[in-house]
């Protein structure tokens, strides 16, 4: 079976004025449906923008990245967002929900881009926070909820459109060990249970225990070997 | 439904910010209705003014007189239909500052030519037959406490002495732009008594109102009148009754420009202050935007949020500025009603005011959406945490 994702050649570099500074170097990597992949390597090391480019928030210098059967270096600015609407959920490390909306309008935002009907949709979000766990806290806005809380709300708006991919970028960077292990256990459960494929960015080997892959990225160069994670 | 709940919750988030801009925008659109109303003010005699009336004065200046002799003449011109004269009359009433127009006109003609001026019929028949009567405007009556037979004194200051005249007919405005605020009592007084007391100002005429079989005839008619005293002692310059309305005005254009330019450029401030509240907002919600853009929103719904943002605060403090416009119009209007007796908020104002609005909200927002639309995803995620 081809992988979910596959990374050929990727390279990509910043410029500030006349410095050109490369990022990612002639990244070849794939992942297969249903995997957890963890991501790690210092600071700087391209960690984040390899995760941008395979969510398709950035575009790479050169190379191409297939997601799904789908060349998305080839896909223009509107047909990337539409593309990324139905096909990749994010997970952020500072949750990044719309302060002025509930906790069921965040996980609803998605949907709204979607023709379901207003019931269908509601159905949905009710459903996906009792996934979460958090269906009595539906009415709350993020600034009543807890950090671990608003991640999990934030995980709930990720899946509600049951993406082909689920892309975490620090996901427990900005949490206590406590709330941080039951954001990972959920992503885990997540990945067991329906096969969600999760590709995460953490610099906490604590928190890459958690995926099935470790891969390990050191100044824009992916030349590890994959390493299984133990648990 | 959610993007406007999303709008309103997110135009409201900054309080203070939002009621300031609010207090701004408000004060601005009012400001904007009453600098509107004042020039419609200013205007509005001429647009009272009928189509079927002619003015005939002095070829040389409204402060020579015509002769009363000219009458007959002009009503055998075809055309014609009534003719009514008058003069204007500048009395003062116990001081200066109680100003208010008054006339001394032919009663009974000019009454016939402004059926706009509505006496009920008992008094105009008592106004008609006593010579030493006036009739007054509603609004005019009730600013002095003036009551049907009281007697009123004008002291004369083109024709010199103490007039006294007895109200006799108080009449109303037939349309809302009517004039309520007139004195007008009989022409014959004046000339009487003036045969009297300065012989060579009698029989003299300030101007005389002309009305016309039809109002498309006017023109042909006003060049027939000219025509006809071509050559005489007093030549006549006609002229529409709304011609003849705005040369007064006319002297005045340099003000009204300038408060036409006023009222602009408060819209052009206002429109400065918003956009400097969109950009403060979009400044601070960069992240959110690209948090939107990252879910799969494009442009046109993030230009949406913004611009909706904007014109949701534009709006609120504009229907606001529109409500306030009618009762401090109608608190602007008492005070002026000497020098406006028409001081109605003009019917276009509401879509004006609406128009202002919407160019202050599209107008603030081009600068934030542009800026909005134009982060990059990677950019903007990194302004947040």
């Amino acid at each position: 079976m081809a992988p979910i994702v596959e990374i050929k050649n990727v390279s990509k570099s910043y410029r500030r004025g006349d410095r050109i500074t490369p990022v990612l170097v002639d990244i070849n990597l794939d992942i297969e449906e249903g995997e957890f992949l963890a991501l790690m390597g210092p600071s700087g090391s391209g960690k984040s923008t390899l995760l941008n480019l395979i969510a398709a928030l950035d575009q790479a210098d050169s190379g191409t990245i297939e997601v799904g059967g789908i060349d998305i270096t080839a896909l223009s600015e509107g047909e990337l967002a539409a593309w990324r609407a139905v096909n990749v959920g994010f997970i952020f490390q500072f949750y990044n929900l719309i302060p002025v909306l509930t906790a069921f309008e965040n996980v609803e935002l998605p949907l709204l881009l979607t023709h379901l009907p207003r019931k269908e949709r509601r159905d949905h979000v009710a459903m996906v926070l009792q996934v979460v766990n958090l269906a009595d806290r539906m009415d709350h806005y993020p600034g009543q909820l807890s950090g671990g809380e608003q991640q999990r709300v934030a995980i709930a708006r990720a899946i509600v459109t049951d993406p082909v991919i689920l892309v975490a970028d620090e996901p427990t960077g900005d949490l206590d060990r406590k709330a941080a292990e039951e954001i990972l256990g959920l992503m885990d459960r997540l990945n067991r249970e329906s096969q969600k494929t999760i590709i995460m960015v953490t610099h906490d080997p604590r928190s890459a225990q958690k995926a099935r892959i470790i891969r390990h990225l050191e100044k824009g160069y992916l030349n590890d070997v994959p390493t299984q994670a133990a648990h | 439904m959610f993007l406007l709940k999303l709008l309103i919750r997110n135009a409201f988030r900054h309080k203070l910010r939002t009621s300031l801009t609010l207090l701004s925008i408000t004060i601005a659109i009012l400001a904007f209705g009453l600098l509107r109303t004042f020039i419609g003010a200013w205007y509005a005699g001429a647009e009272a003014s009928s189509a079927a009336r002619l003015v005939t004065r002095n070829s040389i200046s409204l402060i020579f007189s015509l002769p009363l002799s000219y009458k007959d003449k002009l009503r055998q011109i075809d055309g014609v239909k009534e003719v009514s004269w008058g003069n204007w009359f500048g009395g003062i009433y116990i001081e200066e500052k109680n100003f208010f127009a008054n006339f001394a006109v032919e009663p009974r003609t000019y009454l016939d030519l402004y059926p706009e001026y509505v006496l009920p019929p008992d008094q105009r028949e008592t106004f008609l037959r006593d010579r030493k009567s006036f009739a007054a405007g509603r609004k005019l009556a009730a600013r002095f406490g003036w009551k049907i037979g009281d007697i009123v004194t004008l002291k004369g200051t083109i024709f010199p002495g103490n007039w006294e005249f007895v109200l006799r007919g108080i009449y109303r405005g037939r349309d809302e732009n009517t004039d309520e605020t007139q004195f007008f009592f009989h022409w014959d007084y004046l000339n009487e008594t003036l045969k009297k007391i300065a012989p060579l100002r009698a029989d003299q005429i300030g101007f005389y109102m002309i009305g016309v079989t039809r109002p498309d005839r006017a023109a042909e008619v006003a060049l027939a009148i000219d025509r006809t005293f071509k050559n005489s002692l007093a030549e006549t310059l006609t002229e529409t009754e709304k011609a003849f309305q705005l040369s007064f005005i006319s002297m005045s254009e340099a003000i009204i420009v300038a408060i036409q330019l006023v009222s602009f450029v408060i819209i052009i401030i206002i429109i400065a202050v918003a956009a400097n509240t969109m950009s403060m907002t979009a400044r601070v919600r960069i992240g959110e935007y690209a948090v939107f853009k990252t879910l799969g929103y494009r442009g046109l719904r993030i230009a949406g949020m913004i611009i909706g943002e904007s014109m949701v605060i534009s709006l609120i403090g504009g229907m606001i500025g529109i409500i306030l416009t009618f009762p401090v119009a109608k608190v602007f209007g008492k005070i002026l009603s000497a020098f406006f007796p028409i001081f109605n908020v003009p019917d276009g104002i509401i879509v004006m005011d609406l128009v202002a609005c919407i160019i202050v909200g599209l107008t603030a927002a081009i600068v934030p959406t542009w800026r909005a639309l134009r982060i990059r995803i990677a950019d903007g995620l990194r302004r947040i945490g």
